[in-house]
């Protein structure tokens, strides 16, 4: 019955995104070629001094997302270290600089990691304009840089790959501000709250004292998850009941997470003007998806471990609203995307399950992986396939035309191997560093034993794929780990960014070399088969050993 | 160099003006702009889904748990019991949490026990009978529903305690318990504060 009923959840998800991705992949693509500018538009550039007909070359791209991202880090350290001071505070105190410093990078980098508790850490005016701001932000960050990326595979002999400012506007006004809103009215007629009216203190049916949260939920929650971002208004995030009140709520927000990533193909098949491109990287997210997420579902659902089959179930961390599935396929969405967003307390998962939600992020959170960064991520890793192809029958490889040289070959590879080296060098420096493992070991581990090791592999996992979720009974509000997640964060969002627009840049350069009979066709299933593989082996060969140190050990 | 220190002080103001903008109109205008819909168009689902007493005085909403316990601490006996909270002290609306204990912890697998044994005593049924929602805490801490399972263990006290016939008890449970959404979304599920309440305003 239940795994019936998880196959229906999955095919209503499947059926939703399919007929949707095509739509609004093509806005999208739209969005960011259209030649015209709304009049509004023009107003904005004229205020923010920008000539929206001037292209950039990579570098100067790539100096706006960087300049950008960096006033909103001060931007929303400052608003923390301010809180006392601003409106609707709700009588918090500042937040202390290494956790400020942790959550500004978080939200500024797409990651959401909440090493605080939000209900008593901060205030409205913090939650309003520091960080829903930056959920708007740096989803449109991530898709502008897709783009760019896309605008090198299309573009011939160019030196520029668009502008980022125009890029930044078109996508906030035209895509996200708009699909926001309509989330955001959805949610709100689930029964998400959308008030100003912060904690009310009641007596309850029993005559127990009790405390109704409030808050402006509906509009966070909605651009938390359309962006996949993650951080969650409370701190149960997508489980408290405030954030998703219900089953339906909850396919909704599984839905919102995934709409924006799997139209991305759709939009890169458009502007490199053949749509099958686009079909061949969507199948070979979706067909990750759907193996992924039936894995979690089916371990959920055995529930293997002592905890689990002593209670009848793998309840504990769960909501009984959900139940095992919707908590099983949110776990697996909001992992496989970088929104980090949950539903369900991941450190309670059975052993196996826990080790699926690293996994999917270890895969490099390109199935489909965050708004922009999921694509850019796949066609990354379809350079390294082509590459490897190349190797096998022994010619240049070429992708959508392009020659795939040693200056692609090198981004690409460097790509691949930044966020794998930020969570194993964290992690090892977490448990190596005398003085660091002890702290680690006394204090920010919550469970004792290898799944302990697992919390510390997860936060850097999390912080280094700019994923954002948690097991979160690791206390991560120490110097050590609010610092050094801090910098797996901004690392592991940058350097892969830098990478990419180079490679925008160095693919505009080129001319496009005719096919061949020789050329690999890059939108048959054999090529599908070749990204998928590529990715799960890299994946496989880095994180085995570590896997088998933690969640292998405690669930086989 | 002095062009590169030049260009980049003019994307510097560039990018503060652009923050500046985004904070004003997605940071204030975007919340206000939900904040007005809300209040207009679904404005008891904006306050927080409320529920109040035959006096109109609001005992809680019908989204958010609450613990029952008599003036010991100890759960009331004529109440429907909701599951095991990690909120607070349990139940906190200020501190929402999961327990956050792994599959292996000998402290989980130590209270699962602990809560079997207690709760099968305290409804007078065999420890076989508890279902798993009752003996595992919820993510949120606080979770509104029980099992319908959870609900018929707790029936037979509820009406002893409360000198009504099971049946009539079994007929409210009933009536705040909601199917899966749609049919198959989610999990059958019962409304602890909604059932406590109703059975409360039933004695009048």
């Amino acid at each position: 019955m239940d795994a019936l009923i998880a196959v229906a959840v999955l095919a209503t998800i499947a059926l939703v995104i399919g007929v949707l991705q095509r739509p609004l992949g093509d806005y999208i693509a739209w969005v960011v070629t259209s030649p015209r500018d709304l009049r509004v538009e023009r107003g904005v550039y004229r205020l923010i001094g920008v000539d929206p007909a001037s292209g950039q070359t990579w570098r100067a791209y790539l100096r706006g997302v960087l300049l950008f991202s960096v006033a909103g880090v001060l931007l929303v350290y400052l608003l923390q270290r301010t809180q006392q001071w601003l409106p609707y505070a709700l009588g918090l105190p500042a937040v202390p600089e290494g956790l400020a410093f942790n959550t500004a990078v978080s939200f500024v980098t797409n990651t959401n990691w909440q090493s605080y508790s939000p209900e008593v850490t901060v205030g409205y005016t913090v939650q309003l304009a520091g960080l829903v701001v930056q959920n708007f932000l740096s989803a449109a960050v991530g898709i502008a840089v897709a783009v760019a990326l896309v605008r090198g595979f299309a573009a011939r002999r160019s030196a520029t790959i668009g502008n980022f400012w125009v890029d930044l506007v078109r996508i906030l006004g035209r895509l996200l501000l708009p699909g926001a809103l309509l989330a955001a009215l959805l949610l709100l007629l689930g029964g998400v709250v959308q008030n100003f009216t912060g904690f009310t203190e009641v007596t309850g049916v029993a005559g127990d004292p009790a405390t109704i949260p409030g808050g402006p939920v509906a509009s966070q929650e909605a651009i938390k998850l359309l962006g996949t971002n993650g951080g969650g208004f409370f701190n149960a995030n997508s489980a408290h009941p405030f954030e998703n009140p219900t089953p339906w709520t909850s396919l909704a927000e599984i839905i919102l997470l995934l709409a924006i990533p799997f139209s991305l193909p759709r939009a890169f098949g458009r502007i490199v003007g053949d749509t099958r491109q686009g079909t061949a990287i969507l199948a070979a997210m979706a067909t990750l998806f759907l193996v992924c997420t039936s894995a979690l579902v089916a371990f959920e659902l055995a529930g293997q471990g002592t905890a689990p089959e002593l209670a009848g179930g793998a309840l504990e961390g769960k909501e009984q609203r959900f139940g095992v599935v919707l908590s099983a396929i949110f776990g697996s969405s909001t992992t496989l995307t970088s929104t980090g967003a949950v539903n369900a307390m991941h450190d309670s998962f059975t052993a196996l399950g826990g080790m699926v939600t690293m996994l999917n992020m270890m895969l490099g959170e390109l199935a489909p992986g965050g708004v922009g960064s999921g694509l850019y991520g796949m066609l990354v890793v379809a350079v390294i396939a082509v590459f490897v192809a190349g190797l096998l029958v022994g010619r240049t490889p070429e992708y959508l035309g392009k020659k795939i040289g040693p200056r692609e070959v090198k981004l690409a590879s460097l790509y691949i191997l930044v966020t794998p080296v930020l969570v194993l060098v964290g992690t090892a420096l977490s448990f190596a560093l005398p003085g660091v493992r002890d702290d680690v070991a006394s204090t920010s581990v919550w469970n004792p034993g290898a799944h302990g090791m697992s919390e510390v592999l997860y936060a850097f996992t999390s912080a280094a794929n700019n994923n954002g979720s948690a097991f979160a009974g690791l206390t991560a509000n120490t110097p050590w780990l609010n610092t050094a997640l801090g910098v797996a964060m901004l690392l592991g969002r940058f350097v892969p960014i830098v990478l990419v627009l180079a490679l925008a840049g160095s693919l505009a350069r080129q001319d496009v070399v005719p096919a061949t009979a020789g050329t690999l066709p890059t939108h048959r299933p054999m090529f599908v088969g070749l990204l998928v593989g590529v990715v799960v082996i890299v994946a496989a060969l880095t994180f085995f050993p570590v896997l088998a140190l933690g969640s292998l050990a405690e669930g086989l | 160099m002095n062009t590169s220190i030049r260009t980049t002080g003019r994307s510097l103001g560039t990018a503060v003006r652009t923050l500046l903008l985004a904070t004003i109109v997605l940071g204030v205008g975007y919340t206000l702009v939900v904040t007005s819909l809300g209040q207009l168009l679904m404005p008891a689902q904006a306050a927080g889904s409320l529920v109040r007493d035959e006096e109109g005085v609001v005992v809680g909403s019908s989204l958010i748990g609450q613990s029952y316990l008599d003036a010991d601490g100890q759960p009331a006996p004529q109440y429907f019991q909701p599951r095991p909270s990690a909120a607070g002290e349990g139940y906190d609306g200020g501190a929402s949490s999961g327990s956050n204990l792994g599959p292996e912890n000998p402290d989980l697998i130590a209270a699962i026990a602990e809560r079997r044994a207690q709760i099968a005593a305290f409804e007078g049924v065999d420890p076989e009978l508890v279902p798993a929602d009752a003996l595992t805490a919820s993510a949120s801490g606080l979770d509104p529903h029980i099992s319908p399972a959870c609900a018929e263990l707790q029936v037979a006290r509820v009406a002893r305690e409360r000198g009504i016939g099971e049946d009539e008890v079994r007929e409210l449970v009933a009536r705040f318990t909601v199917g899966r959404d749609l049919g198959y979304l989610g999990e059958p599920r019962v409304n602890v504060l909604e059932l406590n309440q109703a059975l409360d305003e039933r004695e009048g």
